[in-house]
């Protein structure tokens, strides 16, 4: 192909549009429709995800190991571990897959803790009346799983160790959250395949019938020598900018909506953004806007060779 | 012929010895019903003024579709400069259609565009340089008696006017044949003498023209060569002969 006839393909593309206005309107206002859905959905889909996975990430688990003390059973005695030992078994615990953070809590925090989470005002009271820790020797770890689901497992190998007391953990919340995951999971790639799918249908069904109409242009071009790639190349870069346009509209539009619903939320409902986590609209945009572009351009770009290609058997 | 193309001198030879377009027991059925053209064997040489004549579902329609290898024969060979049409692979098509010049009854222009568009166009899908396209395109448009619409809608003009148009964009490649399938049959008597006229001219430039019409006084006037046909079959083919009507 000659540079002349490149110039000439895309100048023809983008004067098409211009010519056939109302079916580049029709076909842009379509891919705009479905994308923008699609684009709200997967907002929407995506926070909730985050939130669930904020949720998550509070999810821990306590450790507890057996000590000396006054009600220390006999059949504990010699399983009471060293600090060598509770190090040891923090960095075993670390070392998993499904950890995503230890906090060690000495015997000390814990008691400073056990105060001001209890006695409040009178802390300072209260405190004076005991000599020393009676949580001495009470040493803790503090474990934050990268997914509940694996919760239980973690929770069985903590148990089986001899030096572990007790495992503080809630299964409830653990599978309440790990179900949510899921649900979302599966109701999210359903909603967005049937999403997709009817996007497709409806965008290739117009940009097919912008083409249809000029069946008969396509046909002359046939006539007096054209060959398919000159005659397919404008239509297809057509398909490709209508695509484009269709899919930077709803974005710029959601990007909007989506800023002022943060703004909005985080000005009149501070108190939410403690334990409600939106995604932050680079982050969300990082995906959705290579996404939709691809798949508006995508389409335009199949529905368009589809089509002419009915057309060119002349 | 072999199964490889002619070269050349063997195609110059062939065309001299059975013409520009030679059907060889040309036969095409459709998928249903009766063929619609039925064992033609038909030369035209190289220059020739030929009138195709025939009432409707003669089969000449179906003939001017077969040399411009929009179909293809299910018996015989269809032969035009020399090539056996059959075995021209699809991505050939469009280069041995810039050898054929074409006018169709409803002119068939781009409706969006210019005069000079639509004639600029046939140089463009052939890659001709733009400074070329202006030199030759008001060259043509004169020579159809166009050169003041270059820049009217085609859908400004009258019908004889949008067949000049045709004409000039069928012409501006210069091409070696010349197919008219019934370019008069949308113009009154004025302007279909005034297509005549002109494709006449083409035709002593040494433009081999092929002309399918139901135009009974021209066909008589004219005293060209007349292929009539009836149902699928050539019934009569006259040098200076009239248009026969077997009913």
């Amino acid at each position: 192909m000659k540079i002349r006839t490149l110039f000439y393909t895309i100048r023809q593309g983008f004067v098409n549009i211009f010519r056939n206005k109302w079916y580049s309107l029709a076909s842009i206002a379509t891919i705009a429709a479905c994308l923008f859905l699609f684009g709200l959905f997967y907002s929407i889909v995506m926070n909730f995800r985050s939130i669930v996975m904020k949720a998550e990430e509070g999810v821990s688990v306590t450790v507890f190991f057996h000590y000396e003390n006054d009600w220390c059973d006999a059949h504990v005695e010699g399983q009471i571990p060293s600090d060598a030992r509770i190090e040891e078994i923090g960095q075993m615990i670390a070392n998993r897959a499904e950890v995503s953070d230890v906090i060690f809590i000495s015997d000390e925090e814990a008691w400073e803790n056990y105060r001001r989470d209890n006695w409040g005002e009178n802390y300072e009271a209260y405190s004076k009346g005991f000599l020393e820790n009676p949580l001495k020797g009470d040493h803790s770890y503090e474990v934050f799983i990268s997914d509940v689901s694996l919760q239980s497992a973690l929770v069985t190998w903590l148990e089986s160790l001899p030096e572990v007391s007790k495992v503080n953990h809630s299964a409830l919340t653990a599978d309440t959250l790990s179900g949510a995951n899921l649900l979302i999971a599966y109701v999210s790639i359903g909603i967005i395949i049937i999403l997709l799918a009817v996007s497709i249908f409806l965008i290739s069904n117009t940009v097919a019938i912008g083409i249809s109409v000029r069946s008969e242009e396509i046909n002359i071009m046939k006539y007096i020598g054209a060959t398919d790639f000159f005659v397919r190349s404008p239509f297809v870069l057509e398909g490709m900018l209508i695509g484009l346009l269709g899919a930077a509209l709803p974005l710029w539009l959601i990007y909007g909506i989506y800023n002022y619903v943060l703004n909005y939320i985080g000005e009149r409902f501070s108190i939410l953004s403690n334990f409600l986590a939106f995604l932050p609209v680079d982050e969300l945009f990082g995906v959705l806007t290579p996404v939709s572009l691809l798949v508006g351009i995508g389409i335009g770009f199949l529905g368009s060779i589809v089509t002419v290609r009915k057309h060119l058997h002349v | 012929m072999g199964k490889k193309e002619l070269s050349w001198r063997k195609r110059e030879q062939f065309i001299e010895d059975n013409g520009i377009i030679f059907l060889d027991h040309v036969s095409k059925v459709y998928s249903k019903g009766a063929p619609a053209i039925n064992d033609i064997t038909l030369g035209i040489a190289k220059g020739e003024f030929v009138f195709i004549v025939g009432d409707s579902g003669s089969g000449k329609s179906t003939l001017i579709r077969l040399l411009l290898r929009e179909l293809t024969a299910t018996e015989g060979s269809v032969y035009v400069m020399g090539s056996d049409l059959a075995k021209l692979k699809h991505r050939q098509v469009p280069k041995f259609r810039r050898n054929l010049g074409v006018v169709f009854q409803d002119f068939r222009l781009l409706n969006d565009r210019n005069v000079y568009e639509n004639v600029a166009f046939a140089q463009r899908i052939i890659e001709i340089p733009t400074s070329e396209i202006r030199r030759n395109v008001p060259t043509i448009l004169a020579t159809v008696g166009l050169a003041g619409k270059y820049k009217a809608k085609t859908r400004q003009l009258s019908g004889g006017e949008q067949q000049r148009v045709a004409l000039a964009r069928a012409l501006v490649n210069k091409p070696s044949i010349l197919l008219a399938d019934e370019p008069t049959g949308n113009l009154d008597p004025k302007n279909s003498w005034e297509i005549m006229t002109l494709l006449e001219e083409i035709n002593q430039s040494g433009t081999t023209v092929v002309v399918v019409t139901h135009n009974r006084e021209i066909v008589n006037a004219m005293h060209k060569r007349v292929v009539t046909m009836k149902r699928g079959v050539i019934i009569s083919d006259e040098e200076g002969g009239e248009y026969i009507d077997e009913d």
